[in-house]
């Protein structure tokens, strides 16, 4: 756990992400809606690492992402809104109170049980939206462009908003982090009842958590809606939620970056695989999950922190003079 | 010293099943004193401090702490109105270091995380700050664990067998210690101990548990020269003539 405190770092590794994710778009231009789709998909996945830091693992994110999406896709259909900051801040909230309330259920519950509450709850809104042709049915809705300042959105204009906003975004769940409420998670992985022993409520502590992953699943969700431009039932199926942990394990959960890189990657190796291998793309897929298991437990952020450990020790023995 | 009561007990009773863990305990406890509770493995001591600090809820009786009511109130609550406590096997934050442990302590309890180096300091810990809980002697984990407890400043602090698991020529160091810091801090002492010598030096009270019960209460010596608590809890043979029919039995 890095314990270290250090808001001027935390926004300078927030600004550098945003720079180069902006510079890599504008100077490939055809990454730009894989790296949008990618980051919406980080965001999901930085909400499931905050409750992973706390010991649980969430089989049913897509249930947020799915109704942050939905609440996009259905106010531009049935309410004709598409104005881009109340359609986000609208899909947020919406998924943010939706994980507010089932958190009073979630919270009580640990391991197999929580992971398997969430799948079952994202797989009810799975088979809602499919049965009711008012929720899209299995057709979903299309979304379009979001207006903001009056202006409709290009797709450029689009990919800048979402690499700006998920700065922004893991810039803040960085801070939350070190906070103290963020710092319990790790503690009660650890040792709830310690916790409780020092005057905290792990119980409190999860359902916060999980309102927050909740909250920037449905984030996400709405953003992605956009980038794609359709959204249907399959958001709230457990195998999108199962891509969501993928991507959290891939990246790891040192820090709110690590999400985001492992959401690039993974649609990177998916492109590539799917280019290359057509028919077997996902034995690709598979095989780097289990080479990322044996030879990197702590994610693809665990190499940036042996790196800085390798320089540490070379600064250490220079001052020692060795 | 001051004779205030801070905690008050009165019938408390405990069954699992068919077994009485903890029958009719009632016992006062006087402000800044060290009270050493001993009694046979099942005697019912760790049952009375886990019903004092919230992990068991009594079936009958009352708990008050400076005359609030506290029977069966969530361990948090009871932490923070100022009743902390250590474990007999010590409840750590394995997988973080020993500092990240006090500070993770230190924000629930809203005090500076730099203060972290100087609790260390204090319990002796300063050469563990940055080694993991998981990894530290048996020793340094019991003092790590209690050191955990008096970040939040408590006014009680129960010990559940602090000594166990420490090498012998150990013991007395570590309760050094602990009590050095706990007497410079005020505050009032409960633990639980088997070893008699221990029990001896540093009680200002001994409370003797027998099957679930109090068998004896009061000064040290009184108490540890008791014939009861000598056959029943120390282990020593009494002449036949002496032999009392055993309480409770």
């Amino acid at each position: 756990m890095n314990t270290t405190f250090n808001p001027q770092r935390t926004g300078m590794v927030a600004a550098a992400y945003t720079v180069v994710a902006l510079a890599v778009g504008y100077a490939f231009p055809q990454w730009q809606f894989l790296l949008a789709v990618a980051l919406s998909k980080g965001l999901v996945a930085l909400g499931l690492v905050l409750l992973l830091r706390s010991g649980l693992a969430s089989f049913g994110q897509g249930l947020y992402y799915c109704a942050g999406a939905y609440s996009v896709g259905m106010a531009m259909t049935y309410l004709e809104w598409n104005n881009l900051v109340v359609l986000l801040v609208g899909a947020t909230l919406l998924a943010a109170v939706l994980g507010g309330i089932l958190g009073f259920l979630l919270a009580r519950y640990r391991d197999i049980f929580f992971a398997m509450l969430t799948l079952a709850l994202s797989m009810i809104l799975y088979g809602l939206l499919m049965r009711y042709p008012v929720l899209g049915g299995s057709d979903g809705f299309n979304v379009y462009a979001p207006v903001i300042f009056g202006e409709k959105l290009s797709r450029p204009a689009l990919f800048a908003v979402t690499v700006i906003l998920t700065g922004v975004t893991v810039w803040a769940i960085q801070r939350y982090l070190q906070s103290r409420a963020g710092r319990l998670g790790p503690a009660i992985k650890d040792n709830e009842v310690r916790v409780e022993y020092l005057g905290a409520s792990a119980r409190r502590n999860i359902h916060l958590n999980y309102i927050l992953a909740a909250g920037l699943a449905g984030f996400g969700g709405g953003l992605s809606s956009f980038s794609i431009g359709h959204i249907d039932p399959d958001m709230a199926f457990w195998t999108t939620s199962g891509e969501f942990v993928f991507i959290a394990i891939l990246g790891g959960t040192r820090n709110a970056y690590a999400p985001l890189l492992g959401a690039i990657v993974l649609e990177l190796i998916r492109s590539l695989a799917y280019q290359y291998a057509p028919n077997t793309w996902q034995v690709v897929m598979g095989a780097s999950m289990l080479a990322l298991i044996v030879f990197l437990p702590g994610g693809l952020i665990s190499l940036t922190q042996r790196a800085l450990e390798k320089r540490r020790a070379r600064q250490h023995a220079q001052e020692a003079g060795l | 010293m001051t004779s205030r009561t801070l905690i008050s007990a009165v019938g408390l009773h405990k069954q699992f099943g068919a077994v009485v863990a903890a029958r009719d305990i009632s016992v006062d406890i006087t402000a800044q004193t060290v009270s050493g509770l001993i009694g046979t493995n099942g005697a019912g001591k760790t049952t009375f401090v886990n019903m004092l600090t919230g992990y068991l809820k009594p079936d009958q009786g009352t708990i008050t702490f400076e005359g609030t009511d506290i029977t069966g109130r969530e361990p948090r609550d009871i932490t923070r109105m100022g009743i902390a406590r250590s474990f007999q096997i010590p409840q750590l934050f394995t997988s973080l270091t020993a500092r990240e442990n006090l500070e993770i302590a230190l924000g629930i309890a809203k005090s500076p995380l730099t203060r972290a180096h100087e609790i260390l300091a204090q319990f002796g810990l300063g050469a563990y700050a940055d080694s993991v809980a998981g990894n530290l002697p048996e020793g340094v984990r019991k003092l790590l664990d209690i050191s955990l407890a008096m970040v939040a400043e408590p006014k009680v602090l129960l010990l559940d067998e602090p000594t166990s698991g420490v090498a012998s020529d150990e013991k007395f160091a570590v309760m050094d210690r602990v009590m050095d810091v706990i007497r410079a801090a005020g505050v009032t002492v409960l633990f639980v101990e088997h070893d008699m010598d221990i029990v001896r030096r540093y009680s200002d009270r001994v409370l003797a548990f027998y099957d679930g019960a109090i068998l004896a209460a009061g000064a040290p010596d009184d108490v540890l020269n008791n014939a009861q608590v000598r056959q029943y809890i120390i282990g020593e043979p009494l002449p036949t003539t002496a032999n009392a029919e055993a309480p409770h039995a």
